[in-house]
C-alpha cells in the first residue's frame, strides 16, 4: 500500500510538469497583457513600463519564463499579482480559507443530508417519497449554480433575512469576536446553500443507486431468506457494501474544496479563489491565474490519490502491487 | 396427457420465439417505453428544439428588434378580461413609460390589441434563407406582446430566449459529435495497443482531467479573440467545450477496450488478418455502442451548463449574439434584477433543458443496460 502511494507521487512529477507547461501555454497565448494596459495611462512613461518588463522578466523568451517560474514555483514563490501588487502566494493564502470554509461546511451538510435520504429512497424505489426526491435531485444537479445564486439574492433582498453578497459587513471591523462570527456565519448561509444543495443531489442519486444496485444481489436475499430484520439487512449487510462507490466520491469531492464553488463565488460575491480566477483572467493578472490553475489541479490529484486509498483501505479486493 | 404436454411445450416455444424476434433497439424502446420520466424529458426536449428551428417565426419580434421606449418593460401578458368586461379573445393593452427611474408603465384600458396568429412584423429570413415576415403569433402596432418582459435597451426577452435556443441546444450537440470520435480513437488506441503507447497517451488525458473544469474552461476561452463574428466565436467555443470533455470519456473506452480485446472475437479476427484499425473500429468500438449513446446523451447537458457559465460571465457568446447563460448576464446587476426579476427567465430554461436531458439519458441507460430492464 505504501509503495503504491509512493509510486504515485512519483507518478505526479510529470503530471505537475505538464499541468504547469499547459498552464503557461494557455496563459501565454492570450491576447495583450496587464503591461498593454499601463502603457496606456499617460502618467507612466515607457521607461517604467520597459523597467517593470524587466521586472517581471517578460523581455525574457518563452521557455526561460517558464523555467524561471517553475524553479521559483518550486520554492513556493508564485510571483507577484500585476493587480494587487502584493506576492500570489500571499493573495491565494488569503483567498485559499475562503474557499474552503464555503466548500467545507457544504460538503459536510450534503453528506449528512443525501447519505440517509439515498437510503431511505432506495429502500422505497418509486413510491411518492423516491419519485418527488428523485425529482428534486434532478433538478438539483441541473440547476446551474449562478442561477441559483441570483435568485437567492434576489429573494434576499426582498425578504431582507439575508446579507446581499460578500462576505462581512461594513461594520465588521467594530464587532466584538463573536459578533464577527455571527456575521460571517450569516454571509455563508445562502452560498452554502447553493453548494450544498448541488452536492446533495448528486450525491443522493448515487447512494440510492448504489444501493438499489446491492438490494439485488444474492447475499441480500440470503440474509432476508435466513430471516434478518429488515433493518439489519439494510443497515449491517446492503449499506455497508452500497457505501464503497461513494468513498471514491468522497475523494474526489475532497479534490473539490477548492475550486467547487468557483462559478457562485463570482456572483455572490465570495472572496475565494474562483472568484480570484475570474477577475485575474480579465485583468490579465498572469502569475495569479497561473497560480489559481496549478494550486487547484494539486487539490483535484490529491484528492483523486486520497479517493484510490481509501477505496483499496475499504475494498479488500483491490491490491495494489 | 402427453398431448397436453405438448401442447404446453409448444406454447413455450411459441412465446420463446416471439421474445427472440425482438431486435435490441426494440427491447430498448419497450423499456424506455416505461420509464414515464424519461419520455416526459424527451417530450420537453421535441418542444425545445421545434422552437429552436423555427424560431425566427415562432417569435413575436427579431433578435435585434429593440422598442427603446419600453426598456425593461415587465411581461405583458395575453388578457381576457378587463374594465370593459370578458372577452374571448385574448388582447393586450398598449403601455407607456410614466417613470423613467423605477421604469413603471402604464396601461391604456381605452383601446383592445388582440393577440392575432400568422400577423406581419418585422422582416426575417426563415432559417437564415427564405425572407418572411409573418410571425406565428403578435399585436397591431402600438400594442407589443413580450411574455418574458424585455431587456435593457426594450428587446423582447421571448425572442431573445427563441433565438438563444439555438446556440445553447446546438452546443451540446455540436461538442458530442466532437468528443465522442476522438475519444473513442483515443480510448480505442491506448486500450487496444496498452503498453507504453497506453501510458503515454493515458498521462496526456489525466492532465487535462487535472484541471479544474471551469477554470480550465475559463482561462481558455479568455485565450480568444474578441473581434471574431459571433458565429466563429460559438465554434471556438464549442472546440474548447469538446476539449475539455474527450479525455474522461476516453478513459472509460480505455477501460472497456482493455477487456474486450480479451475476447475470442477480437483474437478470431486478428487471426484472419485484420489490420489494426479494422479490429479496434469494426469489432471492439461497436461493443461500446450503448454505453456511448448514453455518454453522448449525458454529456449535451454539461456542454450546455458550460457553456452558459462562460457565455454569463462574458467569456463565452457575447453581444449581439444571445444563448441562454448569455441572456442572464442582465440579471447579474444586483439593482436592476430588482426592478426587473424577469430577467431571470432565460435560467428557467436551462433548467428545463438539462433536466430533460438528464431524464432522458438516465432513461436510456436503463433502457440499454440489459441488467436493469424490468420484465
Amino acid at each position: 500500500m505504501l509503495r503504491h502511494i509512493v509510486r504515485r507521487l512519483f507518478h505526479l512529477i510529470p503530471m505537475l510538469l505538464g499541468i504547469t507547461m499547459i498552464s503557461f501555454l494557455i496563459i501565454q497565448l492570450s491576447p495583450g497583457d496587464f503591461l498593454a494596459e499601463i502603457r496606456l495611462n499617460p502618467i507612466v512613461s515607457q521607461q517604467t513600463v520597459d523597467q517593470m518588463r524587466r521586472n517581471f522578466g517578460l523581455d525574457q523568451p518563452l521557455h526561460i519564463q517558464y523555467l524561471r517560474w517553475l524553479w521559483n514555483a518550486i520554492r513556493l514563490d508564485f510571483g507577484y499579482s500585476f493587480a494587487f501588487q502584493v506576492p500570489v502566494i500571499w493573495l491565494i493564502g488569503s483567498r485559499l480559507m475562503n474557499s474552503v470554509i464555503l466548500n467545507l461546511l457544504a460538503f459536510v451538510i450534503a453528506w449528512a443530508i443525501a447519505v440517509p435520504l439515498g437510503i431511505y429512497t432506495a429502500q422505497r424505489q418509486y413510491s411518492l417519497a423516491d419519485n418527488s426526491l428523485s425529482f428534486t435531485g434532478y433538478v438539483g444537479i441541473s440547476t446551474p449554480t449562478f442561477f441559483s445564486g441570483l435568485f437567492l439574492l434576489f429573494l434576499a433582498f426582498k425578504t431582507g433575512w439575508f446579507p446581499i453578497g460578500g462576505m462581512t459587513s461594513i461594520d465588521y471591523e467594530f464587532l466584538p469576536w463573536w459578533g464577527r462570527m455571527l456575521d460571517v456565519a450569516h454571509h455563508l448561509f445562502l452560498p452554502v446553500l447553493v453548494v450544498g444543495v448541488f452536492g446533495f443531489a448528486g450525491l443522493m442519486r448515487q447512494m440510492r443507486a448504489s444501493l438499489l444496485e446491492v438490494l439485488r444481489q444474492d447475499y441480500v436475499r440470503t440474509a432476508r431468506a435466513k430471516g434478518l430484520a429488515e433493518r439489519t439487512v439494510i443497515n449491517k449487510h446492503a449499506v455497508r457494501n452500497a457505501l464503497n462507490p461513494l468513498i471514491t466520491i468522497f475523494g474526489f469531492s475532497l479534490g473539490g474544496l477548492l475550486s467547487g464553488s468557483a462559478i457562485l463565488e463570482n456572483v455572490m460575491g465570495w472572496p475565494g479563489i474562483g472568484k480570484l480566477i475570474v477577475d485575474a483572467t480579465i485583468q490579465k493578472d498572469l502569475y495569479v491565474v497561473m497560480a489559481s490553475l496549478v494550486i487547484g489541479s494539486l487539490t483535484l490529484i490529491g484528492g483523486n490519490l486520497v479517493a484510490d486509498v481509501l477505496l483499496a483501505l475499504s475494498d479488500p479486493r483491490i491490491r495494489y502491487d | 396427457m402427453a398431448r397436453a404436454l405438448a401442447a404446453t411445450l409448444e406454447r413455450a416455444r411459441r412465446v420463446q420465439a416471439a421474445e427472440q424476434v425482438r431486435t435490441p433497439a426494440q427491447l430498448a424502446w419497450r423499456q424506455l417505453r416505461r420509464h414515464r420520466m424519461a419520455l416526459a424529458g424527451g417530450a420537453v426536449l421535441v418542444v425545445l428544439y421545434f422552437m429552436a428551428i423555427f424560431a425566427e417565426f415562432l417569435a413575436p419580434y427579431t433578435l435585434d428588434y429593440a422598442d427603446r421606449e419600453r426598456f425593461f418593460h415587465p411581461p405583458i401578458l395575453p388578457k381576457f378580461v378587463d374594465a370593459r368586461g370578458i372577452s374571448l379573445r385574448p388582447f393586450v393593452h398598449s403601455t407607456t413609460l410614466t417613470d423613467p427611474g423605477l421604469r413603471q408603465y402604464t396601461q391604456d384600458p381605452s383601446r383592445r390589441y388582440y393577440v392575432r396568429f400568422f400577423v406581419r412584423g418585422e422582416p426575417y429570413r426563415l432559417f437564415g434563407l427564405v425572407p418572411m415576415s409573418a410571425h406565428f403569433l403578435g399585436v397591431d402596432e402600438p400594442g407589443r406582446i413580450f411574455f418574458f418582459g424585455t431587456d435593457q435597451s426594450g428587446r423582447d426577452q421571448f425572442s431573445r430566449i427563441l433565438y438563444g435556443s439555438r446556440v445553447s441546444l446546438t452546443i451540446g450537440l455540436l461538442a458530442s459529435a466532437i468528443t465522442i470520435p476522438l475519444g473513442l480513437l483515443y480510448g480505442g488506441v491506448s486500450g487496444y495497443y496498452a503498453g507504453r503507447v497506453d501510458n503515454i497517451l493515458m498521462r496526456f488525458s489525466e492532465i487535462i482531467i487535472a484541471f479544474p473544469e471551469f477554470y480550465l474552461l475559463l482561462t481558455l476561452s479568455a485565450v480568444l479573440p474578441t473581434s471574431v463574428g459571433c458565429t466563429t466565436r460559438f465554434y471556438l467555443i464549442t472546440l474548447i467545450l469538446s476539449f475539455l470533455g474527450w479525455a474522461g470519456f476516453s478513459r472509460i473506452i480505455r477501460g472497456i477496450v482493455l477487456s474486450l480485446k480479451q475476447q475470442e472475437y477480437v483474437l478470431a479476427a486478428k487471426a484472419a488478418g485484420l489490420d489494426d484499425l479494422h479490429v479496434i473500429a469494426r469489432h471492439i468500438l461497436p461493443q461500446t455502442s450503448s454505453f456511448v449513446i448514453v455518454v453522448a446523451t449525458l454529456g449535451i447537458p454539461s456542454a450546455i451548463l458550460g457553456e452558459s457559465a462562460l457565455s454569463f460571465f462574458g467569456f463565452g457568446v457575447r453581444e449581439p449574439c444571445s444563448s441562454w447563460g448569455n441572456l442572464l448576464t442582465a440579471a447579474s446587476n444586483l439593482p436592476t434584477l430588482i426592478l426587473s426579476p424577469w430577467l431571470l427567465f432565460p435560467g428557467v430554461f436551462i433548467i428545463l433543458a438539462v433536466v430533460a436531458f438528464n431524464l432522458f439519458g438516465d432513461g436510456l441507460r436503463d433502457a440499454l443496460d440489459p441488467r436493469h430492464r424490468t420484465g
